[in-house]
């Protein structure tokens, strides 16, 4: 399982080659939250960038995510803490105005390459022309299906959104009393639906989610209005589901109680530890006219300001090694998560996978939000659903409320 | 004696300060010393407590995202809060944990304390059974209810329910039951502490006044209402202050039995810690945060003065 060095890669780097010349020992520093397999697939990747890079080692610090921001922000401006970061997409804006990440080199990431080589949604990385920061894997959703429930109700996994209902209604099953103690299909706001809706159910219906790169709540429309009617109607409707069913969607899947399951790429660990549990995965059922989409979702590296001169230098070199097609197929064998440019991820091999292929194939029609409080913009979409489940609101007043609700998020956050 | 003058001399640097010390009485003395000891709490208490309690009220007239610069913003924060509809619904709630939370708790233990009081077969084993959810965790508790309270099938409750053929009861997915729902097992987790306290008090009245009572040829009820209640006055305040500020500051039962939605559905259980945690550590709005912790704080010293007044009046 040795990783053949970069060589050629790295050759193409001015900056590369004036760090070779030197030999004086450069120490960076890199932090990552801690979780078990990411924190495993990065000691491969410092190894191997260690032994391709005589003089330079690299310090891996983890802290637990609760406190991950916290001490990021109190390290960065003393001068301490890491050369290079991990850190959510959806953080950048926060990181780039505190100053506490620069922009990557033009010409060691020459920002035209980077639009081509990855996946289109990583463009949301991109600012004033520059890229201030990159992913090494990138998550997407898919429909998981219990493969017994299937089989035994004689239905195959759907490909469109009506298929998905047929198949829901053939594995739903009631007790006498009309309790629903198995579901066709799970659902929740407080999981993944909310980015099913956004940006999967919203476009299939015909709309657009957002205007002015994600600062316009464009879901208050006709296309809303029907992708919410869907999602509403699986319950009402159709009886396929029912809401906070066994408390958490995973959790009714992994009890082989949910025939259909959508969830991120980062499930399938979890699931792959269940006994009993014979499950596939298949790409999110298309739209009504076809209409493929996708939601993703990643962590990125940047430099950070803390690093100067050699150190610099050095961070830009492991930069490049952990954006490399070598290291993100190292971080796909070893954590499970995408790889972020096609030219890894879309070979045969990994492409054609029966768990990782849905999710890469649907990385080509994936779009990522630009949240500005990812939880309070979810905690809208949670509170929409709740008000006509609960409440009896009609669907089209809770969806206008909902979306001023979130406009003003949105706006409140770029007003400062 | 010629060469005694440089002695004086030459000690003279240090004499003013043992010269110091030397001149002051034997109380004085004592006093230096009781606050050389005493200088230990009073630090603790100075950087431990007061400085991050006059910090917090400094942010709440800020802006702050834990990131970047602290900005001041004088009274925006307070202004937005009293503006903010969800504020005012948790603002109810809080006091909804309060005003059904301390009553209820208050009797259902006095009756326990006073029917245990009596009992005496088992008694010590009876007394750890009721005092077993004090120790257990709040948060493995919670979790336990939370599956109590799901619909079929795995709700314990909903489940019995459907075998008789009754309809479910949306426990945790209700914007009505959801509040009390919580919290019962948050009243019956601290029942244990209030049964002990109830019954060292209920053990502190003399004797003599119920064995006169019962020469006089007095009823239960009236020595119950005369006699036992007046005389535990002291014990039923403390037990209010207690509890009342910890319904007030209520927040691991809601926060785990809601995980997936703090506070919900609709912010119909969301307690003020549960928003000022979600505001500070999930949206980052420090300064936000702050200004309703001194909401908080104000609120729990109004309490606090009301009922150490209470006290007083014995």
């Amino acid at each position: 399982m040795t990783r053949r060095p970069l060589a050629a890669m790295l050759a193409g780097s001015a900056m590369a080659l004036t760090a070779n010349a030197g030999t004086a020992q450069v120490e960076i520093e890199y932090w990552q939250y801690f979780f078990d397999a990411r924190v495993t697939a990065m000691e491969q990747l410092i190894e191997g960038f260690e032994a391709e890079n005589e003089g330079i080692t690299v310090t891996m610090t983890t802290f637990p995510y609760a406190d991950y921001r916290t001490k990021v922000a109190a390290a960065i401006p003393a001068g301490e803490g890491p050369d290079v970061v991990q850190l959510f997409y959806g953080w950048l804006n926060d990181y780039i105005e505190a100053d506490l990440i620069q922009p990557l080199p033009t010409d060691a990431f020459p920002p035209e390459e980077i639009d081509e080589t990855f996946f289109p949604m990583v463009q949301a990385m991109k600012r004033d022309g520059a890229y201030y920061a990159l992913p090494t894997a990138v998550r997407s959703l898919a429909l998981f299906y219990n493969e017994r429930l299937l089989e035994e109700a004689g239905v195959e996994p759907p490909t469109n959104l009506d298929e998905m209902i047929e198949v829901a209604k053939a594995t739903t099953e009631t007790d006498n009393a009309g309790n629903v103690t198995q579901v066709g299909i799970t659902t929740g706001m407080t999981a993944q639906d909310h980015h099913w809706f956004r940006e999967v159910l919203v476009r299939q219906f015909g709309g657009e989610p957002y205007l002015d790169d994600y600062r316009t709540v464009n879901w208050d429309s006709e296309a809303g209005l029907a992708a919410l009617e869907f999602y509403a109607g699986l319950e009402k409707d159709h009886g396929v589901t029912a809401s906070g069913f066994m408390d958490e969607p995973q959790a009714a899947f992994k009890a082989g109680r949910a025939a259909m399951h959508i969830d991120g790429s980062f499930r399938i660990g979890s699931l792959a530890d269940i006994r009993g549990l014979n499950w596939g995965v298949t790409e999110l059922p298309a739209g009504p006219d076809g209409t493929e989409a996708n939601y993703s979702s990643y962590w990125v590296n940047a430099i950070t300001t803390k690093a100067e001169g050699e150190r610099y230098d050095a961070a830009v070199r492991f930069m490049e090694f952990v954006t490399s097609d070598e290291a993100m197929q190292t971080w796909l064998d070893v954590v499970g998560e995408l790889p972020a440019k096609p030219s890894v991820g879309m070979t045969e091999e990994n492409a054609g996978d029966d768990v990782y292929g849905p999710f890469i194939r649907g990385l080509e029609n994936a779009r990522t939000t630009e949240f500005v409080n990812e939880s309070a913009q979810r905690q809208v979409l949670v509170d929409m659903v709740a008000r006509t489940d609960i409440e009896g609101q009609p669907l089209a007043e809770s969806l206008a409320q909902a979306a001023e609700e979130e406009q003003a998020i949105i706006d409140a956050y770029y007003a400062e | 004696m010629s060469d005694a003058r440089p002695v004086p001399l030459r000690a003279a640097p240090a004499r003013p300060l043992r010269g110091l010390y030397g001149r002051l009485t034997i109380r004085q003395k004592q006093i230096a010393w009781a606050w050389a000891f005493l200088a230990v709490p009073v630090l603790f208490y100075t950087i431990i407590r007061f400085y991050p309690t006059g910090n917090a009220i400094l942010i709440s007239f800020q802006d702050w995202n834990l990131l970047g610069e602290r900005t001041w913003t004088g009274l925006e924060n307070y202004r937005v809060m009293f503006a903010d509809p969800v504020f005012w619904k948790v603002f109810v709630n809080t006091f909804e944990y309060l005003i059904i939370g301390t009553p209820v708790s208050l009797v259902v233990s006095f009756f326990i304390a006073y029917h245990l009081d009596k009992a005496r077969f088992a008694h010590g084993f009876l007394r750890m059974l009721y005092f077993l959810p004090f120790m257990t965790s709040a948060v493995a508790m919670a979790w336990v209810w939370r599956w109590f309270y799901q619909p079929v099938p795995i709700g314990l409750f909903n489940n019995f329910l459907a075998q008789f053929g009754i309809p479910q009861i949306a426990f945790l997915n209700s914007t009505t039951n959801a509040l009390p729902a919580i919290l019962a097992p948050a009243i019956w987790a601290g029942l244990g502490f209030q049964i002990i306290i109830f019954m060292a008090g209920l053990r502190a009245i003399p004797t003599n006044y119920y064995e006169a009572a019962r020469i006089d040829g007095v009823g239960n009820w009236t020595i119950l209402t005369q006699i036992t209640i007046p005389l535990l006055r002291p014990t039923i305040v403390f037990i209010v202050v207690f509890s009342s500020i910890g319904f007030l500051r209520i927040f691991d039962h809601v926060f785990n039995m809601t995980h997936n939605n703090p506070g919900g559905p609709l912010n119909s259980t969301k307690p003020l810690v549960l928003m000022i945690y979600e505001t500070a550590f999930t949206n980052f709005n420090m300064g936000y945060a702050a200004a309703q912790t001194v909401v908080l704080f104000v609120i729990l010293l109004i309490v606090s003065l009301i009922q150490l007044r209470l006290l007083r009046s014995d």
